[in-house]
């Protein structure tokens, strides 16, 4: 699904990413973990082309991100920071994202999921950070692509909507889809990671499943085998 | 690109500042007409209007644009959408709603006034059409103004300090260098210099109408041939599209390597 | 022919000689067939009356009181070989001639028609085309030229001639006659009480008219346009000249009308037009410039060297890149009551007289009478706002040169 090959990312004498390789096969919830600064936006923004590399490839589905803008057809993303144009309703950004993608959707029903009617005809500007966050989920997941791609999706959620988006990463996940996710909510992460990337000074420190992850720092659950992940890096 | 251009253009159509400006240039032919009542003064009030306020307007507002739609366009780059589309889309939008507001503020007086009929119609486009050049050249100034400034505070001052340049001290520059080096020949110093500013091209064709007589007073060989003939005219729209192009493609370079 | 017939006709011919003279009739198959031969031929009074046809002749001596008349414009080929027409004599009329080819010399002025120390002429409805000089009147007097059409090629000033010329010549009345393509359309020289009334002179090499050393004349409602100087008055007095169109007279050198040692003349309601420089003055005073329309000039006013004493009232000065252009800092001509179409004054009292004063003379025009090239910053906002600075502290330019009540409506 994702090959990256000796990625590298400077911004001005800030290494990001250095020589990082990634692959990401198809299926399955991959968590994209790691400390602040750790590179995993940047990653995920090369992915999606947003970020231009310095160095390196990255193929998504057999496609160079670096020629072709095309295969961000198969990408849906959720952006970490939901920031939408203000003076536009939410009907129609909704209605122009459909119109710029022209591709099948299930916008009405993720808008019931979400309950969202009663802020259709709202500007994006007058609402609050939650409910932005639900139109972000609705925008994300009302089409139908191979690959998600997850920025802290957790992010002002209450805990009923909370429970719908685990529902549809679930949904997702059973139609054999490939999600990335990163969050800062280790709970969440360890409810539906299948495999976990750990990022460190922009490198690949870590990957593997969660059993791979507690085995090897002999922790029994993740919070306390995320810490011990990163305290081995400091006495290395 | 026509899909992004049509969502900026409609994101600015119901902005309030394209109204602010289209309203401003609908009073300002009213009054400068009406007040007036004689079509060549308000052509040449126009001019003043048009070769200051334009370029100014132009920068402002497509710095701020940029800068507010910010989130618009990382929407947008997550989206199967090329890059390049992106940003000229939005260009297009602004630029594109700018000269329309200057075009109809303007043009709808003076078709009320009843400009059709009178001879003054020639003048009065020609400063339409170089006002639309000045908004498409300060717009994609901006553009690169801000693509190249993250900081706001910094983008805006550089546009301005840009606006303030081309507009005021190019000329007061260019005016010493003429006065300083008057024992040289300066015709060709002087052409190419106001080829080098939009702003004095821009005037300069404006005054091929206007003060065409005063023009002709000039002795220098290569002025007459500049200013006698079609050529100054079509050497200077030619060299006011290069400007327009020059930037637009450097908007198009920076925008396929920035990061977001 | 019988004998009756004859009387009659013997009759009418001694009728006509008693009130007119005779009419000798002149055609290629006449028994007169060339002008010469007719003005030879021709007794005091007579009439000479030339058929439609092409006669090939120059030196055409005139030296009795002849009517020369044309039928259906008859064509004189001088065929380049000189002069073609003299008059030497008082009385002479010349009509409806289409005269063509005079000669070309560096020596001599030759003329299509030359009328010398003569009185009560009259030169009407010729056209003359290829020439040299036009119509040349010497040392004439109460003479008219009226409504005649004289088209050069000239191209150069040195190998060229003048339209219509008069020099030591007094009494005489130019009216309605079209100059096109020579050097000078109308030149006078030495000329006094001489009339200069619609004519039209435009496209002339040098001047569409020349004027020196002629006192007492008046020129009105002429138009002079795309002259390459347009208009030299020189050295003259007591000139009046009123509604001329001074127009497209565009050049370095060039100006709706040149004034140059002018004395104690009226230049009332003339049109100055899309000219480089509407009225050039130097050295010219006690000059009243009134109820003038000086419109889309370079400079409708350029004032250089000595002028005193000068009105200027009531004139309309409309979008002049310049209005007026001074070269010292002394000013000792009046503004007063002018309409300028720059002026951003206002009018409380609602007298129709704007509150502020208008200055006219802009430091821009005298930086660009200093350094040519700096014409291309014409308008610009640095321009402007130098200007401005001046006008609130005149520095460069005359302190009191200003109108004093400017208006502000324009003068119909």
């Amino acid at each position: 699904m994702i090959q990256v090959n000796n990625l590298h990312k400077k911004f001005g004498k800030n290494l990001v990413l250095d020589n990082l390789d990634l692959n990401i096969d198809g299926g399955g919830i991959f968590a994209i973990l790691g400390p602040n600064g750790s590179g995993k936006t940047t990653l995920i923004k090369s992915v999606l082309g947003m970020v231009v590399m310095d160095k390196g490839q990255i193929a998504v589905m057999g496609n160079s991100v670096k020629t072709n803008w095309k295969y961000r057809k198969e990408i849906n993303y959720l952006p970490q920071i939901a920031n939408f144009p203000g003076n536009l309703r939410v009907r129609e950004l909704i209605k122009m994202i459909q119109d710029l993608r022209q591709k099948p959707n299930q916008a009405e029903t993720l808008i019931n999921l979400f309950k969202l009617e009663p802020f259709m005809d709202k500007r994006l500007a007058t609402l609050s950070g939650g409910t932005k966050q639900k139109v972000n989920i609705v925008l994300a997941f009302m089409f139908d692509s191979p690959l998600l791609i997850l920025d802290e999706p957790t992010t002002g959620l209450d805990p009923s909507a909370l429970i719908s988006l685990k529902e549809l990463i679930q949904k997702e996940k059973a139609q054999g889809k490939t999600i990335l996710v990163t969050s800062h909510i280790l709970r969440f992460v360890e409810e539906v990671a299948d495999e976990i990337v750990y990022l460190l000074e922009g490198k690949i420190y870590f990957k593997g499943t969660m059993d791979q992850l507690k085995t090897r720092t002999n922790q029994t659950d993740i919070e306390h085998a995320i810490a011990a992940i990163a305290t081995e890096q400091e006495h290395a | 690109m026509l899909k992004i251009l049509k969502y900026s253009f409609y994101d600015l159509m119901r902005s309030r500042w394209s109204y602010v400006y289209f309203i401003f240039y609908l009073l300002l032919g009213f009054v400068l007409l009406f007040l007036n009542n004689d079509v060549s003064k308000a052509v040449i009030t126009l001019m003043n209007i048009i070769i200051v306020l334009v370029p100014l307007i132009a920068t402002i507002f497509g710095v701020m644009y940029y800068y507010n739609s910010k989130e618009f366009t990382e929407l947008l780059l997550a989206q199967p959408v090329k890059r390049t589309s992106i940003f000229l889309g939005q260009y297009l939008g602004v630029s594109g709603s700018l000269a329309m507001s200057l075009v109809l503020g303007l043009g709808i007086p003076f078709m009320l006034y009843g400009l059709l009929r009178s001879n003054a119609i020639w003048d009065f486009s020609l400063l339409l059409v170089t006002g639309a050049f000045l908004t498409f050249i300060f717009t994609a100034l901006a553009f690169n103004i801000a693509l190249s400034n993250e900081n706001k505070i910094k983008g805006f001052g550089y546009a301005v300090l840009l606006w303030l340049f081309l507009a005021v001290v190019y000329d007061g520059l260019f005016l010493i260098s003429l006065i300083v080096f008057e024992e040289y020949p300066l015709d060709n110093f002087s052409l190419i210099a106001t080829m080098l500013n939009p702003i004095d091209l821009s005037r300069t064709l404006i005054l091929l109408k206007l003060d065409i007589s005063a023009l002709l007073g000039y002795t220098g060989a290569i002025f007459k041939k500049f200013f006698g003939t079609q050529m100054g005219f079509l050497v200077s729209m030619a060299i006011l599209v290069v400007w327009t192009l020059l930037p637009i493609f450097r908007i198009v370079h920076k925008a396929k390597r920035k990061d977001f | 022919m019988d004998s009756r017939s004859k009387l009659i006709l013997l009759l009418f011919f001694a009728w006509s000689y008693i009130s007119y003279g005779s009419t000798l009739e002149i055609c290629s198959s006449c028994a007169i067939s060339s002008l010469k031969q007719g003005v030879a031929l021709a007794k005091d009074y007579d009439t000479l009356l030339i058929r439609k046809g092409t006669y090939r002749e120059f030196d055409i001596v005139v030296d009795k009181p002849l009517s020369l008349l044309g039928d259906d414009y008859p064509i004189i080929d001088g065929e380049d070989q000189g002069e073609i027409i003299t008059i030497t004599s008082d009385n002479v009329t010349v009509d409806g001639l289409f005269i063509i080819n005079v000669g070309t010399s560096y020596t001599e002025d030759f003329a299509a028609i030359r009328v010398v120390k003569s009185k009560n002429f009259l030169i009407q409805n010729v056209v003359l085309e290829k020439l040299f000089f036009g119509i040349y009147l010497e040392k004439s007097t109460y003479g008219k030229v009226y409504h005649n059409k004289i088209i050069g090629d000239a191209v150069e000033e040195f190998n060229s001639g003048n339209g219509i010329q008069l020099w030591y010549c007094n009494n005489i009345e130019v009216e309605q006659n079209i100059v096109q393509h020579v050097r000078d359309g109308i030149y006078l020289e030495f000329s006094d009480e001489i009339t200069i009334k619609n004519n039209i002179s435009t496209n002339n090499i040098r001047y569409g008219l020349h004027f020196m050393f002629s006192n007492d004349d008046l020129y009105e409602g002429n138009t002079f346009e795309n002259n390459g100087a347009g208009v030299a008055v020189m050295f003259s007095k007591k000139i009046r000249m009123y509604k001329n169109t001074f127009k497209k007279n565009w050049g370095s050198a060039s100006f709706g009308m040149l004034l140059k040692e002018i004395n104690d003349s009226e230049i009332i309601g003339n049109i100055f037009e899309e000219n480089t420089v509407g009225i050039s003055i130097e050295g010219s005073n006690r000059i009243k410039y009134m109820e003038n329309d000086f419109v889309n000039n370079g400079w409708a006013l350029k004032v250089r060297g000595a002028c005193y004493g000068n009105v200027f009232s009531a004139n309309n000065f409309l979008y002049n890149s310049f209005d007026v252009s001074y070269n010292s800092k002394l000013n000792d001509n009046q503004f007063n009551g002018n309409f300028w179409s720059n002026y951003t004054g206002y009018d409380l009292d609602k007298n129709g007289v704007g509150d502020v004063p208008y200055r006219p003379v802009k430091l821009f025009s005298y930086i660009v009478n200093r350094t040519p090239e700096t014409i291309i910053l014409l308008r610009s906002l640095f321009m402007d706002i130098i200007d401005f600075s001046e006008k609130v502290s005149p520095v460069f330019t005359p302190d009191n040169l200003r109108d004093n009540s400017p208006l502000m409506k324009k003068l119909p």
